[in-house]
Formats: structure tokens, C-alpha cells, sequence
């Protein structure tokens, strides 16, 4: 029964969900608010409760047993409890200044510095990826200077480079988006189809 | 042949000390250069454009931070094309690091609003911010339905009943387009289940590399307009009229970009020469 | 409900030209009713209703007073009254509930002329959407009957050739390598959430690489985005070693979760490849704007990279940067050529043929729209 529950229930709920899809009638509405819309949210705030156990009892170890660099689970344990303690309700809640000042002074700038580095990566990838080894690798060199001069004000010849720039992206670059994306639709279906009728159980840790 | 070896591997730390350099410098030097409108642009414009005081639009800011340079542009000018139209405002932030970010960038709209024009724009009165909940595919269909199902007050605690803004806004019914600036798949969920289930007019300012996805969905005519990264918030800057941080950051892209062909170029011209001087001692 | 009328003699054209026309609705009217040319669009007014679901106020119709639905244009002679189903809505649609319609046609100089009102239409809850079964439904029974077909045909032992993965393939010689190293594994199931397709088909991939990692002895890292995901993939490690042998070797921290904030994450993970020198890294799920961060330092920490993504933006970053990558649904279909189960190969194998039979409708479809074959393009215009 262990292994045949779950699998009942992910059945169950996925022939419901296809079948809510084609029936207009209010109270197929109504199930599906109550069931589908309701439920997710309360199941997840469980399973952070859980997220937040694992972070914590990782941070402790490496502590304890003074793992390479386990200051900064330290400083892991400290941001945690220092933003869960300013955002209670006691305190002022998610608006409070104590919340508000660390979102504004420590987690802005720190995702926006980690964002950045981005820039960064992308120049040193291109210096080491774009080199014409090969004719696909020259063709991913060209369009790459191509969309990258588009900005340019290169005088009468802005517009030419704009329009190359503008067809890369819409013409050859949409359409083997619109491929892929066909391909990810019907491995979607596929997938979820499998999932449904229980022939994908590896995320139930069975084969 | 020494130089050309140099020229194959250099060292990433210079590659990005001359790309810090180049930005620095260009950040320094004034000076402009043009930017051309795209129609997915300007058809977001003159949409919010054709509106009339009064009528309702949803904007979704469903980013955070780490993107703010390119989507906060866009944000404020959308704010201040709405508050000089009057035209009212339903704020939501679906995530889970934004609400607090998009409090200050209304507060920056308000602002800005009040030192040109005089004029005070008043929380549920010209506007109301949701906030956040979580599991933005739930939230976006509840609010399909009613507004107060996901969100039954703002993110001041306030319940939506007591705003005067939302006593005639239940629904999608009741404004004419969702505008979302995203940097996360929650424009996905827009387009499936906002305008997919809805049917509302749905455009999108995203960033640059997330732009050019959403093209099919423009040509589809599930979205109505694209606003694409930096060149898109340059372009809606300039429509407005106030060209600001995203028309600078267009001459510092451009600079950047420059930077990187000409790595490209050194790194092209060094493979060659040693490709060449393996050939020749074979 | 569908309201239709007959056109005005004057519909644009004649002494009056009619420009539009306005639809009204009110609740059946208690008594004998008039052709009287009363005036459109009163208001609905608003009660608070305790007791409904979400404690909303419910709007509520005055019987006698008409609602405009909407107006159409000269020469349109039919109106769909499409009602919501949400009692709380503005247009809700009651079931059974009698509704009697009039029209009111509109000159260009704001005169009016009003229709006789209709006798009382009631609308009733259908059971199936039949616009969306023609067009969704039938597709959908077509690919399971192909799924279900091929199925069959594999488990009755007909080979079904897949085209190699390099990515796939590779990844035996990627844990070899780290074994030999004695450096970890790092395994990154993506910033998705649970139920995303990609991750699910994540998941998969992990429990034959933690099969294969625990045979080796090797060390495994999983740092997790999403705690529902950590869970998932802890049972999904575990089972592995249990199917490996080697249930002792498992260790709850080799699947932890980390922060469910994008850069925090990034962070957190970068810092692990370069304290750790992981040998080899597995980015495999659903990545946004932090995949090349990844992929870069990755590279920095001298790892071998195999990613699979179906964000179809990210995979550019994926290819400049890792070794081997796994684009859009190759991913979906690791599972299937890691494990060569029969099942999992004819879902693939419906999936190929799924794709021709859309090669064959597109070029039909390119064909109709430019040869102007209406009745094939009229097949494939959607409106549900």
C-alpha cells in the first residue's frame, strides 16, 4: 500500500485535473478552486518548515565539527534568525524598519553584486567560447558580433545593422526557439502522461 | 608567435578589469547616442497612452533586485505615464524578494510625481499594492476571479473593501490590461493562465536575454507589446519623456560591447596563429 | 446564451443609419412586459452576502432593471451573453435562472430604436466544453493513444533505436573522473518548483547518477532551491543507495537545502565548487539569469559540466560554457536513454512521432495560408 498510494493519488488528482479542463459547469469550478487553488499553498509552508530544519542542522554540523570555512554557517544562522525575528508580527511584521533596512542594505546590494558578476562571465565566456573552430562555431561567432553591433551608431550604416540584428533575432533565432519550444511541449505532455499513469516513479524514490 | 600564444589565453582577470575600466570611464564621459523606437515599444505606450482617467490597469512588477537596473526604468516610467493620465493603478509583486523593493519604487514614483506636478497620488485612492503570495500560478487565477481571494487586503494590512480604488475593481474584468515587468518565469504564467485563461490584454517588459522568447507570443497575439531589457526601458523612457538611468545605461552597454568584440577579435586572431603554427611544424 | 436579432432596415444605410447595436439583460420580468423604450444600463447594486465562501459582497440584480452586456457593430446580428461562473461576479451566469434580453439599435445621431423583448432564456451548466475538445481534447487522445502504442510495441521487445546523448553518455566517464580525483559530485536539480517538468525529469537523472555515485564511493553534493524539492530528491538519493547496496553510505546532508532566493542560492553554490573543487558538476533542471554564473565557475573550479535545461534562454549560456548540454527535451528523454526501459522508450518514441505529425500540419498549414486554401487554415483558427 506504500507504493501503490501515491501513485492512486497522483492518478486520481491528474485525471481530475484534465477532465476540470473540459468542463465548464460551476461546480467543476468550484472543486477546482478548492482543491487545485487552495491546498498547494499550505502544503508548501510545511515543506519550508522542513527546508529550514535541513539549513540549520547543515549549518550546526559544519560548527561542530569545524569543517573548512564554517564561519560563515555562523553568519548563515545569524542572517536567518536575524530577518525570521524582524519580521514577526510582534516586531512590526514584514514592513517593520528592522526588515526593511536589512532587505534595503544587505539583500539588495548582495544579489545585485552576485547579478553583476553576470557581465563579467558573459565577457570572459565570449572570449573563450566565440572562436571560429569550426563552421557552426564561426556561424555563433558572426551572429553574436552581429546582435552585438546593433547598438552601434555606425553612421549610414545603422540601419543595415539594426535590420541584420532585428532579422537574426526575429527569423533564424525565433524559429529554432519556437522548435525547441514544440519539443519541451510535447516532452511536457509526455512526461506529465507518464507521471499520471505511474510509469515515471523516480520522484517517489522507486524506479 | 609569443604575442599570439598571449592573444589565445589571456587571463580572465584582465579581460575583466578592461570590461570595469571601460564601464567606469563611460559612465564618466557625456555623451548620447540615439534611440530608435520599436513598434512592440510604442504599442504598450499608446495603449496606456489612449486610456482615459480613471480606467484601471494591473501592473505586475514580478521581479527583484538582482534585475532592478533594467526593469526599475521601465517600472517608472509606466508610474509616471499612469499618474499624469490618472489613470489608477492595481500593484502586485509575486516575488518573494520584490514587495519591499516595489514599495520604494512606488514611493519613488510618488515622489517624482509630486516634485514636477504638485500633485499628491494617494494609495487607494490612484493606487493600490497587493504585496506578495506565494505560488504565482494560484495567485494569478485567483485573482482571475476576485482580487480578494488571493489578496483580501493590501500590503498594508488594509482590507481591498475599505480602498475606494477597488470598490469597482473585482476582477480582469475590470482593468484594461496587466502590465508585467518580470525577470522571472512568472511572465510564463501571465501569458498561460492570465491572458490564456482570462483573456486579458496582457504586455510584458522583461529582461534582455528573457526578450526575444516572447516575440512568438507578440506575433501570436497573446501579448500586445514587449518591452526588451535595457533598449526597451530606453525606449519607454524616451516615449515618456524623460530620458533617465536606462538611456545612460544604453552608451555603457554599447561600450561594453565594444570591449568584448575586440576580446573576441584578440582571442580569433591568437587561435588562428597558433593553429597556424601547429600546421607549419607538422 | 446566444441573443440574436434581426437587422434594422436602416443598418447602415437609410434615413436612420443604424450604427451599433446595444444589448440588455434583466432578470424574467414579473409582470406583462412592453416594447416602452426604456433606458439602458442601469446599475447593478451591491449587498454584503455573509456566509458565501470568501465572506466577498455579492452583487445582486433589481428584477426590472436592464443591464447592458455590450454592443456590436452595424451587421452583426448575434451576440454571445457569456456569463461567469463566480457567484460574486459582475457577469455571473446563474444555472436555470430565466433572463429575458432586449436591443436597443443606436444611430449616428444618438437616436434609438428599441426591439420587442424577448420572451424568458434560461442558461444551464454544460458538461463539456466542445470548442476545447476539438481543438485540445482530440490531440491530446491522439498523442496518448501514440504513448500508449509504442508502449506496447517496446515491452513486446521490438528494439526502438534512440540517437546518442552525448551529455548522457558522458556522465559514467564524469563520475569516474571525480572517483579517481577523490573530489565530490555536485548535483544541481535547478531553481524550479516541484511540479515543473524539468525538474521531475531532474529527478530522474539523479537517482541513476546517485545510483552510479554511491557503486563508486564517490562523494555527492545536492544543494536544494525549493524544500519540497530537497524532500523529493531525498528520498529519490536514498532509494538509490538503498537499490546501490550501500544504504550505510547515505548521509541525510548530502541533499540540503539552501536559500529560495535566486543570487543567495547562486552564491551559496559557487562558494561550494570552489571550497570543495567539486570534479564534476550537473546543472539539470529549470535555470534563469544565474545558469552562466554557474557554468563560469564551474569552469573556473576546473570541473567538467554536463547541463540540460528546456529554458530555452538559458541554453546559449549552457553550451559557450559547459562540455556537454542537454537542450530542451533531450532532457526529457535521459531518462528514458539512461535506463532503456520499455516504457520510457515508447513514450519517446510517440513524442518523435507526435513531432512529425506537427511537421506535416505546419507545412499543410504554411501551404493553406499561401495558396489561400481557406477550409485548412479555417481548421486550424482556434476560439474557445
Amino acid at each position: 500500500m506504500k507504493r501503490q498510494l501515491p501513485l492512486i493519488i497522483i492518478f486520481v488528482c491528474g485525471i481530475f485535473m484534465v477532465f476540470q479542463y473540459f468542463v465548464p459547469h460551476e461546480n467543476s469550478e468550484f472543486l477546482y478552486e478548492f482543491a487545485a487553488l487552495d491546498w498547494p499553498p499550505i502544503i508548501g509552508v510545511f515543506a519550508l518548515t522542513l527546508g529550514i530544519i535541513s539549513l540549520i542542522r547543515v549549518s550546526i554540523a559544519k560548527i561542530r565539527k569545524r569543517e573548512p570555512n564554517w564561519p560563515f554557517s555562523i553568519v548563515t544562522l545569524v542572517g536567518l534568525t536575524a530577518m525570521i525575528v524582524a519580521g514577526l508580527p510582534w516586531f512590526g511584521g514584514q514592513t517593520s524598519p528592522a526588515v526593511i533596512w536589512q532587505f534595503n542594505f544587505i539583500m539588495q546590494p548582495i544579489t545585485q553584486t552576485i547579478f553583476s558578476l553576470l557581465a563579467f562571465f558573459i565577457a570572459s565566456a565570449a572570449y573563450r567560447a566565440f572562436r571560429a573552430r569550426s563552421v557552426l562555431a564561426s556561424i555563433l561567432l558572426i551572429s553574436a558580433v552581429i546582435v552585438m553591433i546593433r547598438f552601434f551608431p555606425l553612421g549610414p550604416f545603422t540601419g543595415a545593422a539594426t535590420w541584420t540584428a532585428d532579422w537574426v533575432l526575429n527569423v533564424p533565432n525565433l524559429a529554432a526557439k519556437r522548435a525547441i519550444i514544440i519539443g519541451v511541449g510535447l516532452g511536457i505532455i509526455s512526461t506529465a502522461l507518464k507521471v499520471v499513469l505511474g510509469v515515471e516513479r523516480s520522484f517517489l524514490g522507486r524506479d | 608567435m609569443k604575442l599570439a600564444e598571449k592573444m589565445f589565453a589571456i587571463d580572465r582577470r584582465w579581460v575583466y578589469l578592461a570590461l570595469g575600466l571601460a564601464v567606469l570611464i563611460s559612465l564618466k564621459i557625456p555623451f548620447s547616442i540615439p534611440i530608435p523606437i520599436s513598434k512592440e515599444a510604442r504599442n504598450i505606450y499608446n495603449f496606456v497612452d489612449t486610456l482615459k482617467a480613471g480606467d484601471a490597469i494591473h501592473l505586475a512588477i514580478d521581479y527583484d533586485p538582482s534585475t532592478l537596473a533594467e526593469l526599475h526604468p521601465m517600472t517608472l516610467s509606466i508610474l509616471k505615464q499612469c499618474f499624469e493620465k490618472k489613470i489608477k493603478v492595481v500593484i502586485t509583486s509575486l516575488k518573494e524578494t520584490g514587495p519591499a523593493m516595489t514599495a520604494a519604487v512606488i514611493d519613488t514614483a510618488v515622489a517624482r510625481h509630486f516634485a514636477r506636478t504638485g500633485e499628491r497620488i494617494k494609495n487607494g485612492v490612484d493606487y493600490v499594492f497587493l504585496g506578495y503570495k506565494p505560488y504565482p500560478i494560484l495567485i494569478i487565477l485567483g485573482m482571475g476571479q476576485n482580487y480578494r481571494i488571493p489578496f483580501p487586503a493590501d500590503y498594508f494590512n488594509t482590507p481591498l473593501d475599505s480602498l475606494p480604488m477597488m470598490a469597482k475593481i473585482r476582477n480582469y474584468d475590470n482593468v484594461k490590461a496587466v502590465l508585467n515587468i518580470s525577470g522571472t518565469a512568472a511572465t510564463d504564467y501571465w501569458i498561460a493562465y492570465g491572458n490564456g485563461r482570462y483573456k486579458v490584454p496582457l504586455a510584458i517588459g522583461v529582461t534582455g536575454v528573457m526578450a526575444t522568447d516572447y516575440y512568438p507570443y507578440l506575433q501570436s497575439g497573446q501579448i500586445f507589446g514587449i518591452l526588451g531589457g535595457l533598449k526597451g526601458a530606453a525606449e519607454y523612457e524616451t516615449l515618456v519623456g524623460t530620458p533617465g538611468k536606462a538611456v545612460q545605461g544604453m552608451k555603457v552597454q554599447m561600450v561594453a560591447h565594444l570591449i568584448i568584440i575586440v576580446f573576441i577579435i584578440i582571442g580569433n586572431i591568437g587561435y588562428f596563429a597558433q593553429r597556424k603554427k601547429r600546421e607549419l611544424s607538422a | 446564451m446566444v441573443v440574436r436579432w434581426e437587422l434594422s432596415a436602416d443598418d447602415g444605410r437609410g434615413q436612420n443609419n443604424i450604427l451599433a447595436y446595444k444589448i440588455l439583460r434583466t432578470p424574467k420580468l414579473a409582470g406583462p412586459f412592453s416594447t416602452d423604450s426604456a433606458t439602458a444600463g442601469a446599475d447593478y447594486h451591491l449587498f454584503s452576502s455573509p456566509g458565501t465562501i470568501y465572506n466577498a459582497a455579492v452583487w445582486h440584480l433589481i428584477p426590472g432593471e436592464w443591464d447592458t452586456l455590450g454592443q456590436v457593430p452595424l451587421g452583426s446580428s448575434k451576440y454571445d451573453n457569456r456569463g461567469g461562473k463566480q457567484r460574486d461576479a459582475k457577469d455571473f451566469l446563474p444555472d436555470a435562472t430565466p433572463f429575458q434580453y432586449k436591443v436597443i439599435a443606436t444611430t449616428a445621431t444618438g437616436g434609438q430604436g428599441v426591439s420587442t423583448v424577448s420572451a424568458p432564456a434560461s442558461a444551464n451548466g454544460q458538461l463539456i466544453h466542445t470548442g476545447k475538445v476539438q481543438y485540445i481534447g482530440i490531440p491530446v487522445v491522439i498523442f496518448t493513444a501514440l504513448v500508449l502504442g509504442f508502449i506496447s510495441v517496446a515491452k513486446r521487445g521490438r528494439e526502438l533505436y534512440i540517437r546518442p546523448l552525448a551529455g548522457i553518455g558522458a556522465v559514467d566517464e564524469a563520475i569516474g573522473r571525480a572517483t579517481e580525483m577523490n573530489r565530490p559530485i555536485l548535483y544541481v536539480l535547478g531553481l524550479g518548483a516541484p511540479d515543473d517538468i524539468a525538474t521531475i525529469a531532474s529527478y530522474t537523472i539523479l537517482s541513476r547518477v546517485a545510483k552510479k555515485v554511491a557503486e563508486h564511493r564517490t562523494e555527492l553534493l545536492v544543494p536544494c532551491y525549493d524544500a519540497v524539492v530537497m524532500s523529493i530528491a531525498q528520498e529519490t538519493v536514498r532509494q538509490a543507495y538503498l537499490d546501490a547496496g550501500r544504504p550505510d553510505e547515505y548521509k541525510e546532508d548530502i541533499v540540503y537545502y539552501v536559500t529560495q532566493e535566486q543570487f543567495a542560492y547562486v552564491a551559496a553554490v559557487n562558494g561550494t565548487m570552489l571550497r570543495r573543487q567539486t570534479a564534476t558538476n550537473f546543472y539539470l533542471g529549470v535555470f534563469y539569469a544565474e545558469s552562466l554564473i554557474l557554468a563560469e565557475t564551474g569552469s573556473l573550479a576546473g570541473s567538467i559540466q554536463i547541463s540540460g535545461t528546456d529554458r530555452v534562454t538559458q541554453i546559449p549560456f549552457f553550451i559557450v560554457a559547459c562540455d556537454y548540454t542537454l537542450i530542451g527535451e533531450e532532457l526529457y528523454a535521459a531518462s528514458a536513454y539512461l535506463g532503456r526501459e520499455p516504457k520510457l522508450l515508447g513514450t519517446l518514441k510517440a513524442q518523435d512521432w507526435a513531432k512529425g505529425l506537427f511537421l506535416i500540419f505546419m507545412t499543410l498549414g504554411l501551404l493553406g495560408a499561401a495558396l489561400q486554401w481557406n477550409w485548412i487554415v479555417s481548421m486550424f483558427r482556434m476560439s474557445f
